[in-house]
């Protein structure tokens, strides 16, 4: 059955992309210089500034050639956004996935901005799905319902008895046959129509299938096109060498033995440092080793991690601005019930993805400029760039390539690497392309990381074991302030992206307050994969399991008596039980933690098996994991992303820490800025709970829930409360 | 002007003696399937074969290999190397994909060596190459479906 969903395309004429040979079927408008995908990457769909009228539904292309060309919008760095967007394109189009090739989209906030972010084209918040769910469907519907009426009008016959299945257009009782290819041509002359059947659920033959990722074939032989792959005729490659300390600059500079390295060209000062240009990666890198920089102290910073959390634990004695208060939990807190306390410490981390940070940019003749990386906002790093060089955000075209990772790293919000390429270029007068390349010590020691946070987290309880008043103190920097993002994301003094996971927090407490103190320091911090809820989730799920312990009641029980109106949230966590052996015997060695989580409109609850040694150390041997995101438009990545999200969050669990010492960072790379390895990776099943409500994220929602999970695994065995990551012993 | 012979064919470049073999395959030869990680030899995504052996080609400077056979991603066609690449696509193992050569590499490697690994070996193995998106449950599954496949 299809219901009719009208939506807003507006009436207007296809027109022919002009690319392929003949005449093609482009939905929205042309874009020139979209090539056809190479065998080398995601392909790359040029831009055509001068085209940037509004102009929706530019997503899908289908050629003469019968090939189908979803321009996705989103970034893709490992979590399978350009499956997902080609998935939904699919669906609605009734194509053969095989006919589906996925490109880049241009960056355009016109066409391509993130519906749930306004008019800024961007990738995050693990709302690619989320937003994209019916623009997508629609977006080939729309192609679907003219490639209908085109065979109706080449066969004469009436649509209605006209179906499409797997690239084929057919009418059953002529036995007549088209491919979409075979239609393109007629298609592309007709209106686009205003309104498009979308299917039902139980129509789907694509969403909710384990359709196979598009990139996986150029992801396993070496053909994958990331940025540092990048070559442009008679570019240079760029290191940078950056201060030291947080907050020094360059005081005097000696390049003479840096210029005598084989293969250097140049060096050139920039806000953040000193590049070094060499012919390739290696002679940048032995140039920089030979610079001389003296730096200039005055303003860098001259703490440490130390003193940081030594500042932060005097803070939590201190009110902070209020992020929610039901009831009165002060008034409680200060009376004379038993008060149960527990101060939570959470260091700076890296988000340390295996391409380390770069960026390609290159001058053309009309002083335009285009770019070729893995951007991840590229409304704002477009600003940026222009207002770096002084031209128009339109006259800076971005090829987005796949991202070796990023984790929240490449959506910075004052686009740090790729101001930093486009000052590059300025200051060697943009006469040859430009390759910023960061080293590993780069990426490592660069900031921008998770902030360090304490919380204190106080609760009473009644006579029945159950929290009747709960106060949760958070200490820490504000990412969003100074941003762009501030106007959106700090609300009264709350910075939404510090409180998130505790503010909302779903358990049914009468008296429950939730405090926050926003920090300044001189270290530049960012979202890292999940953002809040990676202290949030933490602290509240290892304290509310340490309260059913004081409680004497079943952690599992303890939750389903608190989320009685939630019932996702209880979904979830009694699928997650019920997979899991939880309660079941087990050796005096081993434990099970519980922890169920919900970020990003997803939720998680995860069953951990671990393993303490007679030397404290531990393993994580086995998580049973229960995602309820919606629809599950293509559970075979949900999969993934848990696996990957939970390992992601491991990693912070079991080993992953920045420290600071007088304004230094003192790790430098993977020997001492340590990471989840596949020896340390557990076992993982993950169960999807079924749904028919609206999809939501999966690329962040798994990661802060494992480490609740570890941690209270480990307290049930040992006693001992968890309150700081990463935990380095039972 | 240096020799090298990588997947079979010998390439001619000129680079100084203690310049890495992984800026030579990347930047000189042009075969950009071997990745930069960490330049240290922590992260596997350089690993290439040098004469059939798994080597850190960040840490291997290029003068000290003469004569030897290079494979790298591109060139790892035999029928081991086919059956992980099979595995990684059958599972799906790749996210981002930056360090899957590296991953493939080792895996190849270790299978050439062992055809039968236990779990333990797989994991110990596959533990000397980082991936960031974590994707190491499908690894060790594609591993083992891998030995299955060549068994």
């Amino acid at each position: 059955m299809k219901k009719a969903q009208p939506i807003n395309v507006s009436r207007r004429h296809f027109i022919a992309a002009g690319l392929t040979a003949g005449a093609g079927l482009t939905l929205g408008l042309a874009i020139p210089g979209i090539a056809k995908s190479e065998e080398t990457g995601p392909g790359l769909a040029g831009s055509d500034q001068a085209d940037s009228t509004l102009a929706p539904n530019a997503f899908v292309r289908i050629g003469t050639d019968d090939q189908v060309t979803v321009i996705a919008k989103h970034l893709e760095m490992g979590q399978g956004t350009h499956t997902g967007m080609a998935t939904l394109v699919a669906e609605e189009l009734d194509a053969r996935w095989s006919q589906i090739e996925v490109v880049a989209a241009p960056a355009d906030a016109n066409r391509y901005n993130n519906l749930l972010w306004g008019p800024v084209q961007g990738t995050g918040g693990s709302t690619a799905i989320a937003n994209a769910y019916e623009q997508m469907r629609k977006a080939g519907a729309a192609a679907r319902a003219m490639l209908v009426t085109a065979a109706a009008a080449r066969w004469q016959v009436s649509e209605e008895t006209i179906t499409v299945r797997k690239g084929v257009v057919s009418h059953e009782a002529s036995g007549r046959r088209a491919s979409f290819g075979e239609l393109a041509e007629e298609a592309a002359a007709l209106p686009v129509p205003d309104a498009v059947l979308l299917k039902s659920p139980d129509e789907f033959h694509l969403i909710g299938k384990d359709v196979v990722r598009k990139d996986v074939g150029v992801k396993t032989d070496g053909s994958a096109l990331f940025t540092q792959d990048v070559e442009r005729p008679g570019m240079l490659v760029a290191v940078v060498t950056h201060p030291p300390r947080f907050g020094a600059t360059v005081k005097s500079l000696d390049d003479s033995a840096a210029l005598k390295q084989t293969g250097v060209r140049g060096v050139v000062q920039i806000s953040s440092g000193v590049a070094v240009l060499g012919d390739h990666t290696w002679s940048a890198l032995q140039g920089r080793k030979a610079l001389r920089v003296e730096w200039d102290e005055t303003n860098a910073m001259q703490i440490g991690s130390d003193e940081i959390f030594a500042d932060y634990l005097r803070r939590l004695d201190e009110p902070g601005v209020t992020a929610r208060t039901d009831g009165d939990a002060d008034a409680l807190l200060s009376g004379s019930g038993k008060v149960l306390s527990t101060d939570y410490r959470f260091p700076f981390l890296a988000h340390a993805a295996m391409e380390p940070l770069n960026c390609v940019i290159e001058q053309h003749d009309d002083g335009s400029v285009e770019l070729w990386y893995g951007a991840q906002i590229q409304t704002m790093d477009q600003g940026v760039v222009a207002k770096t060089l002084g031209i128009e955000p339109s006259k800076v075209r971005i090829n987005t390539l796949f991202a070796g990772g990023s984790f929240g790293r490449r959506a910075n919000p004052a686009a740090d690497y790729v101001r930093e390429a486009a000052e590059i270029l300025k200051a060697t007068g943009g006469k040859v392309p430009i390759k910023l390349v960061w080293s590993r010590e780069d990426d490592t020691q660069g900031g921008w990381y998770r902030p360090a946070y304490m919380h204190r987290i106080e609760a009473i309880l009644d006579d029945n074991g159950l929290p009747k008043a709960w106060r949760n103190r958070i200490v820490g920097q504000s990412i969003a302030a100074g941003t762009a993002f501030e106007e959106v994301m700090v609300k009264n003094g709350v910075d939404g992206t510090s409180v998130e996971g505790a503010a909302n927090l779903p358990y049914a407490i009468p008296n429950l307050k939730v405090e926050l103190q926003s920090t300044k320091l001189p270290i530049p911090i960012q979202w890292w994969r999940s953002v809040g809820s990676t202290h949030t989730a933490f602290a509240t799920e290892t304290f509310i399991d340490q309260l059913s312990h004081e409680a004497g009641i079943d952690p599992v029980e303890y939750r389903r008596q608190l989320l009685k109106e939630h019932p996702r949230h209880l979904g979830v966590l009694d699928l997650a039980v019920r997979q899991s052996q939880w309660g079941q015997p087990i050796s005096s060695n081993r434990a099970r933690g519980v922890a169920v989580h919900e970020s990003f409109n997803s939720y998680v609850a995860m069953v951990a098996e671990v393993t303490v040694n007679d030397d404290k150390s531990y393993t994580v041997d086995r998580v049973d994991v229960a995602v309820d995101c919606g629809i599950a438009v293509n559970p075979d990545i949900i999969r993934a992303q848990m696996e990957g999200g939970l390992g992601f969050g491991l990693s912070a669990v079991l080993t992953s820490e920045i420290t600071i010492d007088n304004g230094a960072v003192v790790q430098s790379n993977f020997h001492d800025y340590t990471v989840l390895r596949a020896n340390q990776m557990p076992d993982i099943r993950v169960h999807i709970v079924p749904s028919a409500e609206a999809p939501t994220g999966v690329g962040e929602p798994a990661t802060p829930v494992i480490g609740p999970a570890v941690a209270n695994a480990l307290s049930s065995l040992t006693g001992k409360t968890y309150h700081q990551l990463p935990i380095r012993a039972a | 002007m240096q020799t090298l012979t990588i997947n079979g064919i010998d390439h001619q470049f000129d680079a100084p003696d203690d310049m890495p073999l992984l800026w030579v395959i990347r930047d000189l030869i042009g075969l950009k399937g071997t990745k930069y990680g960490c330049g240290i030899g922590q992260c596997g995504a350089c690993t290439v074969l040098i004469d059939g052996v798994a080597q850190r080609s960040c840490m291997v400077p290029v003068s000290s290999i003469t004569g030897l056979k290079i494979t790298t991603i591109e060139g790892a066609d035999d029928a081991t190397a086919r059956a992980v690449r099979t595995a990684w696509q059958e599972l799906a193992v790749p996210q981002c994909g930056y360090c899957q050569s590296g991953q493939i590499m080792a895996a190849t490697d270790l299978l050439s060596r062992n055809p039968n690994p236990s779990d333990e070996e797989i994991s110990n193995q596959m533990g000397s190459t980082i991936c960031r998106c974590c994707t190491y449950h499908r690894v060790k599954l594609a591993v083992r479906r891998a030995a299955d496949t060549l068994a």
